[in-house]
Parts: C-alpha cells; structure tokens; sequence
C-alpha cells in the first residue's frame, strides 16, 4: 500500500505540518485584517466632511438677552441663549425634580459641568438635538408656560416625546429622555465672540 | 440520473428515463437539467397535508424576485446624494412612463415582504417547524429576517423624506448607547457628522447590492438545509418514518406538479390583494408610505412623531418602554435575539399545535397579540396610557420566551398519529 502513496505514513513529519499549517493561517489572518483596514477606513468622515466640520463662529452681540439663536455646527443645530439674570435665578430651586441635576451623566466638557451648565452664567451653549431620539426640543421660556404648568422654571420641550428640559438644559422628572442636553466644546476668543467646536484643548 | 426502484417511475410524472431527443437531449448532456428537475421537483417529496399556511415560503420567493425586478428599474433612474435623491423620486413618480408603477410595487412589495415573512415565521410557530432537525432551517431563516430587516430600512432612508432623514437619525443613534465604541461607531456608520450624503451614497450601495447578494446566499442556504430535513407539515409528522414499497414517503406526493399547482393558487390570490393596493392605496393610510416623508429631509425639523414603518414598530415600541435608553436598546436587541433560541426554549415532545395542550395555544395567543399590540404601540405617541400599555405588552412578551422552557414541558399533549390527517377532496 504504502508503494501507491506518494509519501508512506511513517515520512510524515507530523510537527512540522501542523507549524506550517498555523504559520500559513496565521500569516493569512494577519493579511486579512490588514487587507480590511482599506475599507474599513473608506467608510470615516471624508477629507471634505472633515474640512466642513471646522468651528462656528457666532457674534454674539447680535443676541440680546432672554433671546435664542441656532447655528449649525457639523450639521447639527446648536442652541445659544443670552440668559437673563432672572433666567439663571431660576436655575435653582427645583433640583428634586431633575433625573441628573449634577449633570453626572451627560456630555459635556469639564468646564460646564456646574449649576449653569455653562463657561458664562449668562451664555447657555447647547447642542439642540433631544437625547431621547433625536427630535429638536421647541423653546418653552416664560415660567409658568401655560401648556407646561404653573411649578414650569421656563425651558425646552420636546414636541416629539414630550420630554422636558430646564434653561440649563437638564431633563426632568418623568421624561423619556434620560440624560441632560448635549453641549459642545466652545471658547470665547472675546467677549463678543463665540465660537463653537474648538477650545483650549483644541479641535472636537 | 439512476431510479433504484422502477416502479417509482410511474409515480413520477416526469420520467427521468424516458429518451429525449434534439435540442432537450444535447442541452442535458452538457447541463444536468433533468437531474435538477428530477431531485428538486419531480423526485422531491412533500407531505401530501399541506394547508394554505405553507403558501408563504413560496410567495416570499416571488416577492423577492419582484423587489429585485423593480429594484433594479428604480436604479436607473434614482440618484444618490443628499441634492438628488429627493428630486430623483420625485423624477420617477412624475415624468418616466409608469415609474409610479414601478416604485409603488417596490414600496408595496417592501411591506409585503415582511406580511409573508411574519406569515411563515407564523406557520414555523404554529407547527414547529423549527424543532430538531430543522433547527439550522430555522436559524438560516432568522438571518434573512435580520438582513430583510437592513435591507428595509436602509431602503427607507433612499428617497430622503424628512421621516427617511429623521428615521435614519433614531436608528443610526441607537448605535450610539454603546458604551465605549458607540459615539465613534455611529461616526463610522454616517461618514460624516451628522446624516449627509455620505450615509446616503453607502446606503444606496449596500441597499442595491451588498444585502441583496447576501440575501440571494441566505435564501439558497434556507432552501438547501430545507431539502435535506424535508418540510414539516401541519401534524408534525415525520413523512420520512413511513416509507412505501417504491421508497417514496407513504405520504408524500412529488413537489411538482402537486404544490407547484397549488402554490400557483396562491400566488394568484397574492396577486390580487396585492394589485389593489399598488392601485389603490399605494400609501396604505400612511402605512406602506409615511406622510411625512413627502418634504424634503430637513436637519433643523423633525417631524410631529417619529415612527418607523409598521414592520419595526414592535420592536421600536420595546425600545421606548424601557425608561432607560441603554435598556431599551439591550431589551430589543433580546426581543430579536430571543427568535434564534426558539428551537431549544421549546421543549415540547410534539411538535404541531395541533396535538400540544391548551397552555402552549395560550402561551402562542398571548404572543401573537403582545406583538401586534406593541405592533399598533410603537406607531402611537409615547404618552400616557400608551406607554403603560406598551409596557404590559413587552412583559407579555418576553415572559413568553422565558417561560417556554417550563411550560413546554409541562404542557398536557394529545396522542400523535402514525400517518398524517388528511382528508381527500
């Protein structure tokens, strides 16, 4: 029998086929994985979203306050309100009725994580996109609102899912979002200047 | 191709050992026609009790063929991008010569899809279709549900209405409650900041051609491992346990001519219903074909309530009745999950409900009505008693699947025949 085989059973150097049956598997799984990152890397922001993405300026001189304004940075609208002195007045007082009212849970950069959720007690930056599913929250400012009740400190409301946020745009109480707005890096290059998308640490 | 038994030919009616003659014989001597005739067709046998439930698997083929048919129509003449497709739709519906037509069948054919999809699915629960050995079966057909499921929605988001806009938006975010990978997955998926052209451009391609040649393997894969168990029938009978003399099931008949005929029948009556609404409700009151998806996608306006289209709002009525974002999505991620493992929940030793007891029937109704009420549900406001309502539903739900392993079990079942019931007519 062992005549008809091109090699006899005893000649296999069993070891050294299983070493280069794995070298082979392995050598190929290795140019698999770098044959991938080509295509995978195809599907990031292109050069252009990229270069469309750059910061957003905003003359705030323009904003009077109690007024919002909406620009759109990365294609996402970003809220900024002039708050009046009354409106960060009423910014306390109603913590037992939020879900994170030390915004522990939400995103934003390190210098807003306070009671105003701002750099300025008087500039409120937010990205205008609920964190629920996405809708865009409608601005419910007056205290009060008669749609939103008399115990309403003034705030957003989501037209979709009716979730609820305050002037610093924290979520309250029995909405179905369950973390607070979003806010995006910013800087003020002066007073009168605000820009978003880019502050010390650099670029978002 | 060799008969074992001859006397089996003459139940054949295609005799694969009659002589052929000019064009058929050369063809067949270079092409194994006749072989793939015999094997699949002729020499296939299914159990002769079929009822009208076994007509789905067939008509989900032909629907397949016509989604490929006027999906192919429709990309001749849409463009891809977030300053055409709109425009492109719009373009078909007002000025090719019946590229309404064309589009409304794709659209109508869409919802069909998932009707005969939920039908058969229905049928496999129904008659326990998925138990050993159609397990694999069962799985093969989970994932063309799931790549039906990619296909669908990515094909929504193709015409760019402010509900393909703001769909897409709900849905690419659900990716986004990831812990760790989320925010920059979602970056990847959209190629961009925000839903752009970029996401349109690859949903198109993926849409057009990755998934549908996914979907073409899965569906040969289905019909193959369908081949090699043989179809269940409404008793959960073993046709292969009772063979006669000429080797072919005692109950059996071969595939064609009996079910080609038959599932003809079905297929004319599919037709019908589906003719009627391509002419007249197209839309399907807002159904098939979302109102707000005939503005523009508009990144700075949402529409009044997002909901996706009927087939994914039970699902998409799990994730809102959690009260917490990363639970919804782990919860309908379960509730699709949960399909995969229905061959080994139900331990039932009977396989048709036919001979179960009255605790798996109510287990089944209690299933099918939380399903379609999350169904009516996820297309509702979440406010109010739709929530709580929701929330009953989605207990239902799932304590169906947790519970099946002990009430399978337990379950009371009738004796089950030697031969299947079947009555001549």
């Amino acid at each position: 029998m062992a005549d008809s085989m091109v090699v006899a059973n005893d000649e296999v150097d069993l070891s050294r086929r299983k070493f280069l049956t794995s070298a082979t598997i392995g050598v190929g799984a290795v140019g698999a994985v770098l044959a991938a990152i080509p295509f995978v890397a195809s599907w990031e922001p292109s050069e252009r979203a990229r270069a469309l993405g750059v910061p957003t300026d905003l003359d705030l001189s323009k904003v009077d306050p109690g007024q919002m304004v909406i620009v759109l940075w990365r294609k996402q609208p970003i809220y900024v309100v002039r708050r009046t002195p009354e409106m960060v007045s009423s910014l306390t007082g109603h913590d037992d009725r939020l879900k994170d009212p030390e915004s522990k849970s939400s995103e934003q950069p390190a210098y807003c994580k306070n009671t105003q959720r701002s750099r300025k007690a008087d500039i409120l930056v937010l990205i205008g996109i609920c964190t629920h599913l996405g809708c865009l929250p409608k601005q419910h400012f007056a205290a009060g609102d008669p749609e939103l009740g008399p115990t309403w400190p003034g705030g957003y409301l989501c037209p979709c899912h009716g979730s609820r946020f305050d002037l610093a745009g924290r979520v309250f109480d029995g909405s179905p979002a369950s973390v607070n707005l979003r806010i995006p890096p910013y800087s003020f290059p002066n007073p009168n200047r605000l820009v978003v998308g880019v502050d010390e640490k650099g670029e978002a | 191709m060799a008969v074992p038994n001859q006397s089996a030919a003459s139940a054949t009616p295609v005799s694969s050992g009659a002589p052929k003659k000019g064009f058929y014989a050369w063809l067949d001597k270079r092409l194994p026609v006749s072989e793939f005739i015999e094997s699949q067709l002729t020499g296939y046998f299914a159990p002769k009790n079929f009822n009208f439930w076994y007509f789905f698997g067939f008509i989900a083929l032909v629907v397949l063929v016509l989604q490929l048919v006027t999906g192919i129509f429709l990309t001749m003449f849409y463009k891809p991008g977030e300053a055409t497709s709109f425009d492109s739709v719009q373009f078909i519906m007002r000025e090719i010569d019946f590229g309404w037509l064309i589009r409304y069948m794709h659209s109508t054919g869409a919802s069909a899809f998932f009707v005969v999809v939920y039908l058969h699915m229905f049928r496999a629960f129904l008659y326990g279709s998925y138990k050993a050995p159609r397990e694999l079966l069962w799985l093969v057909g989970m994932l063309v549900y799931l790549a039906l499921m990619a296909e669908a929605f990515m094909g929504y988001v193709l015409p760019w209405g402010n509900m393909s806009f703001w769909g897409a938006q709900v849905i690419v975010n659900i990716f986004g409650t990831i812990p760790v990978i989320g925010p920059g997955l979602v970056e990847w998926i959209r190629g961009d900041y925000a839903i752009a052209d970029a996401t349109v451009n690859r949903f198109f391609a993926l849409h057009v051609v990755a998934i549908p040649l996914i979907l073409l393997a899965l569906v040969g894969l289905h019909l193959i491992a369908l081949r090699r168990t043989g179809s269940n029938n409404p008793d959960g009978i073993e046709i292969k346990a009772k063979v006669g003399p000429n080797g072919h099931p005692l109950d059996g008949i071969p595939f064609h001519p009996y079910y080609t005929v038959k599932d003809t029948v079905g297929i004319c009556a599919f037709l019908v219903i589906f003719a009627i609404i391509v002419f007249y409700a197209p839309t399907f009151g807002g159904l098939f074909l979302e109102s707000a998806n005939f503005e523009p996608a508009n990144p700075v306006s949402t529409p009044p309530d997002i909901t996706p289209v009927w087939y994914f709002t039970p699902f998409y009525a799990i994730l809102r009745a959690m009260p917490d974002q990363r639970l919804g999505t782990l919860a309908m991620l379960l509730a699709i999950v949960a399909f995969f493992f229905l061959p080994w929940l139900d331990r039932s030793p009977v396989r048709s409900i036919r001979y179960k007891g009255w605790i798996s029937k109510v287990a089944l109704a209690v299933f099918v009505v939380s399903f379609v009420g999350l169904g009516f549900m996820g297309m509702r406001p979440p406010e109010g008693l739709y929530v709580v309502i929701g929330r009953i539903f989605t207990g239902l739900y799932f304590l169906f699947w947790i519970l099946m392993p002990f009430y399978s079990r337990w379950d009371s079942v009738k004796p089950v025949p030697e031969r299947v019931v079947y009555h001549a007519h």
